[in-house]
């Protein structure tokens, strides 16, 4: 066995440094992601149809090509396009962004539909108009169908952020890879940077079910 | 006040209701009767646009509601409906439910809408729960308040789909109670009801439907001693 983990301890620190990096533009992404897929939820369930047909459109494309390639066609296409030099971080989060919005929009729309059918009749009766029914009566209530899967969705971000590596963001997996280059060893960085990894998802899975519960107890 | 003409509902190709005529006054309550699947439900929310009528009209104090859609929350306003499972508000207080609409719909003041609230809790004899959330109540306790909350928007008429077939049998007639006390009121109501007896005590009239065919329209009395019809007989034989 050749391992020497020793090796590794003065690139502790900036290794650490990557899960802020990390959660940075995941924390973005995810925040681009909620406000686009509740706009693209509302397109679907609403009743305009060419509003309808482009977040299907939109949510088909995104979830049926690789996230890999939509980052890199972003992260490409956009300085040759523009001429505007866009960042690895701001990349990482439009792709990340838009990506999951195709994702979270699944996810409101059908916590939208198992809201019952009654809430939504019961509103119409009394004459309350459709945008204060969604916002007042009707969202409120798809929230706690929703958070959970959301913070699922996040846990995923979280994990597969990983391939921003690939147009130089220096994230956790980067970082390995930079530690690695250095010492010639990968083994132990990357080992290292798959504990960190694994530690933020369960903590993250962890933080989920308190709030799954806060949520249950509020019921 | 309600007048329908020459109605007819198609789901699809099943043809749920059958050039229903009929009219209903101001003042009058009218029980809906017949057996199950046979459109009670379906011409009850048509009443309010809950469902579209295929063709036919229902004109409600002379606005047509076949006509543009533009006024129909304006109408719906002026109608309230009671639903088999309530449809509270799960995540409104008692008050909060009976203020939402009130507030948003007409602009009432908070001050305002909440004293016309706790009269109205008052009046179904829930003034100590304004307070709780629906989950915590029973289900005729659920049903009163819903009654409440409709009658908020103080509606011209009043619908009720089934209001006591969900309830346990012990709360059946805390919730007929209000209703009678509704109608003695002089509310306009339209009754969808198994409850026979409600329909001989209470009602004005009573409209018997049986496989989306309006086979009887009369007097309570009339209806249930000496129905004219073999479908009505066979009906009353099994109800009662
Ligand atoms: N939204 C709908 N889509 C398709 N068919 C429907 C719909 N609503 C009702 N129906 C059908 O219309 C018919 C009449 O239904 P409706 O609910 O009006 O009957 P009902 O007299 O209220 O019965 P019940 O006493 O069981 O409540 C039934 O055959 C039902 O299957
Ligand atoms: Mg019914």
């Amino acid at each position: 066995m050749n391992l020497d983990f020793s090796q590794i301890v003065p690139y502790i620190p900036f290794m650490l440094e990557g899960i802020w990096v990390t959660l940075k533009f995941v924390f973005f992404a995810i925040i681009l992601g909620a406000i686009l897929g509740t706009i693209l939820a509302l397109f679907k369930i609403g009743s305009i149809k060419p509003l309808r047909w482009f977040a299907d459109a939109y949510t088909s494309i995104f979830r049926g090509t690789p996230l890999i390639l939509q980052l890199m066609i972003i992260y490409y296409s956009i300085p040759q396009l523009t001429g505007y030099d866009i960042s690895p971080f701001l990349s990482a989060i439009l792709a990340f962004g838009l990506n999951s919005s195709a994702y979270i929009s699944e996810i409101i729309r059908a916590g939208i539909q198992a809201v019952d059918k009654g809430q939504m009749e019961a509103a119409q009766a009394l004459g309350i108009p459709y945008r204060a029914m969604m916002k007042d009566i009707i969202l409120p209530q798809a929230l706690k169908n929703i958070l959970p899967a959301l913070m699922n969705e996040f846990i995923t971000l979280t994990k597969e952020s990983a391939i921003v590596s690939t147009i130089g963001y220096l994230d956790l997996m980067r970082r390995a890879q930079v530690v690695g280059s250095d010492l010639f060893r990968n083994f132990e960085p990357l080992l290292f940077v798959g504990l960190i990894y694994w530690c933020l998802v369960m903590g993250l899975t962890v933080l989920g079910r308190l709030f799954e519960r806060r949520l249950k107890l509020s019921d | 006040m309600i007048k329908v003409e020459k109605l007819y509902k198609k789901f699809g190709s099943n043809e749920v209701l059958k050039d229903i005529s009929t009219e209903i006054k101001k003042g009058e309550v009218v029980s809906i009767i017949g057996p199950s699947g046979s459109g009670k439900s379906t011409f009850l929310r048509c009443l309010n646009l809950l469902e579209t009528p295929t063709s036919g009209s229902v004109i409600v104090n002379g606005q047509d509601l076949s006509g543009p859609k533009k006024d129909i929350q304006k109408i719906r306003q002026q109608i309230g409906m009671v639903f088999q499972h309530f449809h509270l508000f799960p995540h409104l207080t008692v008050l909060e439910n009976l203020t939402y609409a009130p507030m948003k719909v007409k602009g009432e003041k908070k001050a305002l809408a909440e004293e016309k609230a706790r009269t109205l809790l008052k009046r179904v004899g829930l003034s100590d729960k304004e307070k709780a959330y629906p989950s915590s109540l029973s289900g005729g306790q659920k049903q009163r308040v819903a009654i409440a909350r409709a009658l908020a928007m103080e509606p011209e008429l009043m619908l009720f789909d089934e209001p006591t077939s969900a309830l346990d049998p012990e709360m059946v007639k805390e919730v007929l109670e209000v209703m009678k006390d509704l109608a003695k009121s002089g509310m306009t109501m339209a009754v969808v009801t198994h409850e026979m007896g409600f329909a001989r005590e209470v009602a004005d009239r009573v409209i018997f439907l049986d496989h989306g065919v309006l086979v009887e329209d009369g007097q309570p009395i009339e209806f249930f001693n000496s129905p004219k019809t073999e479908r009505a007989r066979d009906f009353l034989e099994k109800v009662l």
